[in-house]
């Protein structure tokens, strides 16, 4: 791993979503605060700082992590994806997302993104997952406003637990 | 007449949140040159300030000032409080600590890194002083003195007579007594406080941004503190906010802070909170404790009640507090038709992080002590709890009820809320559930809970802290004002803006309906604003979101600014379609004649003709471009002289039911089923009002199993992390099968009342009278944790 003075200030590359991005920044900064005020990637969330919340939840190299527990030289050259990749051309909701949008599995939307970060990693590990298996990995997160059966409902949903038709969110 | 209203529209707001394009008020650019800001807080819960010596932290490059009392106080005022009584706050800590994270200095430095380095390099020497924690203990002649001015903590008594309460229970049967002690909390929004201030010299005004949540009477308080006209303060809030719950209220000090220091660096300054200050710092609930007393009959009718109300709001009294010890108080009888009521109103400070608003705002308190007393009264007279509650219910015929201390109930139907509730077959199956546990051996509870549940506070109800002839020196105070702007773009667009702060409740998408409804539109062709901006928005006093004000107060006005568009447009399109305004109706993006049609202009060619031929408006029409709807129903009166206040607009009805079981072996409370019957009038967005109840729910098991601030007896503060502070997971919260009726409200033109506190209020009480229930014992303190419930049966002998 590459050796730092911790008072000299060091440029730091990765690739977001796809893009390769660098920033000069002290060695200490953590990946959260990288992301957010060095590369503007402000879709990311920090909400405790201590590893509890999930708000900051991103993927580096497919892999779901707590960017907030990360230091951004952890994610040096390495492929860090965040809630701004989810969706496709002109803005359209991935499943995930309008499962989300459906089942009104957010309100404030502070902690959806470290949401959608997790899940989408878990399933694309796990394709066919339980109920029990969703709700084991929700339990990493914090919401304050839904009370979780929103979401627990829209995680259903994109894991194809639930018939997409069935009753329970939004018409339009 | 088309069907937005009432249907679950999909949200507006979702496809942003969802894709990262959020805008809170940590991702909204600075100005240039911008300064990061620290705060040093108290270690000590009580302590004389000797020293701060802050030179080797002012010698470290890129930090520009650290910032103490001393200097907050030479270009700045206490803040302003309802009561009036020498209980001085600045944005800083002045000579003396009053709560473990009371800030004490600022240190402004080019990053808040640095920030953070520098504040390890200020030296602050304290005196400690003997910290008092017990409220009850707090109020006796031997305690140390907060504010040694008010030479006193307990800084306000007020006592209240309803009816006839001393021959009411001198007529009882029997009097049944509790005293239940409920306490300290937050609901921690996952986003903390933002403030961003600059000032300019140039006009001494400054420029703020901030997560504020309202109510926008604390904007004068702000400008006061800072000592510039209203207009000279400008506060801005961002266009999203990562939740609020009545915390976000609590940023307004910080605000202050970040203008002060802007104004001694000359430069911008920006603060974000941690979690961990949140913690600490940011704000609680307040704890109270109630000695409540029922004079009944034998058969369970409630005769009168006596309330003693001790409630502890820390080291100091914020604007707008006492709020939660006044806010139900014209409903302080709950769904009860009880005439006869004293209340004592007790306002204690001890050495605690203020105390200040939180959903349910004084709920929570006030219906754990009447509801468990009510299923005191059914053990303690022998009959069923059901029973005590159905004989004692407001009935229906009595609507729109004047309830003994003010609150004018506009409509509802207890009793059938309560039986549609337990019918169903939903309470034969709690009972075989608990026969069948109980058989075994195990523990199993029933627990019912009954919320009156008001919305859209009356500005006036905190002036009856406030004895009649002082209320009457510094002149009545009532209503609440709500304004919402409709606007139409050259093209025929339509925008709206109104008084509210966004916190995740739906309003984008509710307003758009609401709109659309009026103006023969669909939600997806309104354009709703909802950033604020103080300098260029309408805002009242009344303004923000708290207290379910939305739905009673700025839904309607939305509805008359619409209202007010379509009846100019109507004027116009007469004109054009040579006919009758009357006869002329607005549809599906056209503007039409009922009679005919086929005679019809669209919607956008009519909204757009007094942008470019207001000549050709009809006789004596202003151009129609912008209305404000302005809506402030006339029923939120003053205290009267005998102190009766209608406290809120509107009254919504719930009734809880649910059964829990202890675990042999964890001593937790498990919940087993839980039923929530609402009646909330007329129902917006179907979709959005069960996400509102699903939330307060879980804060309501929250508070009634998990959450709760400790400070231990010599003032330490012991839960400042998630790890500490036990935030419900997904897997903590059980499921809640959610009942709906609609009695729509006869005071407003929508019919819709506010319901988003309910099971904030309910919850907790439903479980402690289930845990009773199950336990058999009188006293339950909350949030039951396992500690405590083993404690419990420990005590009553049934621990194996």
């Amino acid at each position: 791993m590459r050796r730092v003075n911790k008072d000299q200030k060091v440029r730091i590359s990765l690739t977001l979503n796809g893009r390769k991005m660098s920033a000069e920044t002290e060695p200490r900064m953590l990946l959260s605060d990288f992301l957010r005020h060095s590369l503007g990637a402000t879709g990311t969330h920090v909400g405790c700082e201590h590893g509890v919340c999930g708000c900051c939840t991103v993927q580096i190299d497919g892999t779901a992590v707590r960017s907030c527990l990360t230091l951004a030289m952890q994610a040096e050259d390495r492929a860090v994806t965040t809630v701004e990749s989810l969706a496709g051309p002109g803005g359209t909701l991935n499943k995930l997302q309008q499962a989300f949008r459906n089942h009104h599995a957010l309100q404030c939307g502070f902690c959806t993104p470290g949401i959608l970060m997790s899940f989408t990693d878990f399933l694309a590990r796990n394709p066919k997952p339980t109920e029990e298996e969703l709700r084991d990995v929700l339990g990493g997160h914090i919401c304050r406003c839904t009370g979780y059966a929103g979401i627990m409902a829209a995680l259903k949903e994109a894991a194809g637990l639930t018939n997409t038709n069935e009753p329970t969110g939004a018409k339009s | 007449m088309s069907k937005r209203l009432g249907t679950s529209v999909a949200r507006k707001e979702d496809p942003a949140l969802l894709s990262g394009h959020g805008r809170y008020a940590d991702d909204l650019p600075v100005p240039a040159g911008t300064l990061h800001a620290h705060v040093i807080r108290s270690p000590h819960p009580h302590a004389d300030i000797v020293s701060i010596d802050a030179a080797e932290a002012l010698a470290k490059d890129g930090v520009w000032a650290v910032i103490t009392g001393d200097d907050v106080r030479k270009i700045s005022d206490p803040f302003l409080v309802a009561l009036k009584a020498p209980i001085h706050q600045w944005s800083l800590a002045v000579e003396r600590v009053r709560f473990v994270g009371e800030p004490v200095a600022l240190v402004v430095a080019e990053n808040r890194y640095l920030a953070e380095d520098a504040a390890e390099l200020v030296q602050i020497e304290y005196t400690p002083l003997e910290a008092i924690i017990d409220p009850v203990a707090a109020c006796k002649p031997s305690a140390p003195i907060l504010h040694a001015e008010a030479n006193t903590n307990e800084v306000s008594v007020r006592k209240f007579q309803y009816g006839d309460t001393k021959s009411a229970f001198e007529k009882a049967d029997k009097v049944v007594k509790l005293t239940v002690d409920f306490h300290r909390l937050s609901f921690t929004p996952m986003e903390c406080f933002v403030a961003v201030a600059s000032y300019n010299p140039a006009n001494d005004s400054y420029d703020c941004m901030a997560n504020f949540q309202g109510p926008f009477s604390t904007h004068p308080v702000m400008a006061r503190a800072l000592r510039v006209p209203g207009p000279k303060m400008r506060l801005r809030i961002p266009p999203d906010s990562g939740g609020s719950f009545g915390i976000k209220l609590s940023v307004f000090p910080y605000v202050v802070l970040a203008a002060l220091a802007s104004k001694i660096t000359g430069r911008p300054v920006k603060w974000v909170e941690d979690r961990a200050e949140h913690l600490l710092a940011a704000s609680s609930g307040p704890n109270r404790v109630t000695e409540i007393e029922a004079a009944v009959t034998k058969d369970g009718k409630i005769l009168g009640l006596r309330m003693d109300q001790l409630e502890d709001y820390g080291a100091f009294l914020r604007a707008p507090m006492p709020g939660p010890l006044y806010r139900m108080h014209g409903a302080v009888t709950g769904g009860y038709d009880v005439a006869n009521i004293d209340v004592i109103n007790r306002v204690v400070l001890t050495n605690k992080m203020p105390a200040s608003l939180i959903r349910g705002f004084g709920g929570p308190q006030l219906y754990l002590a009447l509801e468990r007393l009510v299923q005191r009264i059914a053990i303690e007279l022998g009959l069923d709890h059901l029973d005590v509650i159905r004989r004692n219910l407001v009935p229906p015929e009595k609507f729109p009820y004047h309830a003994a201390a003010g609150s004018l109930y506009d409509s509802g139907d207890y009793p059938r809320a309560v039986e549609t509730a337990i019918g169903g077959g939903r309470l034969d199956h709690l009972k075989k559930r608990r026969d069948e546990a109980r058989k075994a051996g195990r523990k199993y509870g029933i627990g019912f809970a009954v919320v009156v549940e008001p919305a859209m506070s009356n500005m006036g109800y905190l002036s009856t802290l406030l004895t009649p002839e002082a209320r009457d020196k510094a002149g009545p105070k009532n209503g609440a004002t709500s304004m919402v702007t409709v606007n139409l773009d050259p093209l025929g667009a339509v925008s709206v803006t109104a008084d509210v702060t966004v916190q995740g409740q739906g309003h984008e998408t509710v307003l758009a309906q609401i709109v659309a409804e009026q103006l023969g539109l669909t939600p997806h062709d309104i354009d709703v604003t909802l950033e604020m901006d103080t300098a260029k928005d309408q805002w009242s006093i009344a303004a923000g979101t708290y207290s379910c004000r939305f739905t009673p107060g700025t839904a309607v006005a939305a509805h008359m600014a619409a209202g007010q568009i379509a009846a100019k447009l109507k004027g116009i399109a007469a004109k054009q379609l040579n006919v009758l305004p009357d006869d002329v109706e607005l549809v599906g993006g056209k503007i039409r004649s009922r009679s005919n049609p086929d005679n019809a202009v669209s919607f956008s060619r009519i909204a757009g003709t007094s942008h470019w031929s207001p000549v050709m408006l009809p006789d004596g029409m202003a151009p129609v471009i912008s209305e404000t709807g302005v809506w402030n129903p006339p029923e939120l009166a003053p205290p009267s002289g005998d102190d009766r206040i209608n406290t809120s607009f509107t009254y919504g009805f719930v009734f809880d039911m649910c059964g829990i079981e202890i675990d042999p072996v964890t001593y937790q409370v498990k919940v087993d089923r839980y039923v929530s019957m609402h009646d909330a009038g007329k129902i917006l967005n179907p979709m959005i009002a069960d996400g509102q109840i699903c939330g307060a729910f879980a804060q309501g098991i929250a508070a009634a199993l998990y959450e709760e601030f400790v400070t231990n007896e010599e003032g330490a503060f012991l839960t400042g992390t998630f790890a500490d502070y036990l935030v419900p997971t997904v897997s903590e919260i059980p499921p809640v099968e959610l009942l709906h009726m609609e009695s729509p409200s006869p005071f407003t033109p929508l019919g819709a009342k506010g319901l988003a506190e309910g099971n904030c209020m309910s919850v907790p009480a439903c479980i402690a009278n289930a845990i009773a229930d199950a336990l058999g014992v009188k006293d339950v303190q909350l949030p039951a944790t396992p500690r405590r419930i083993h404690a419990l049966m420990a005590q009553h002998g049934g621990v194996r």
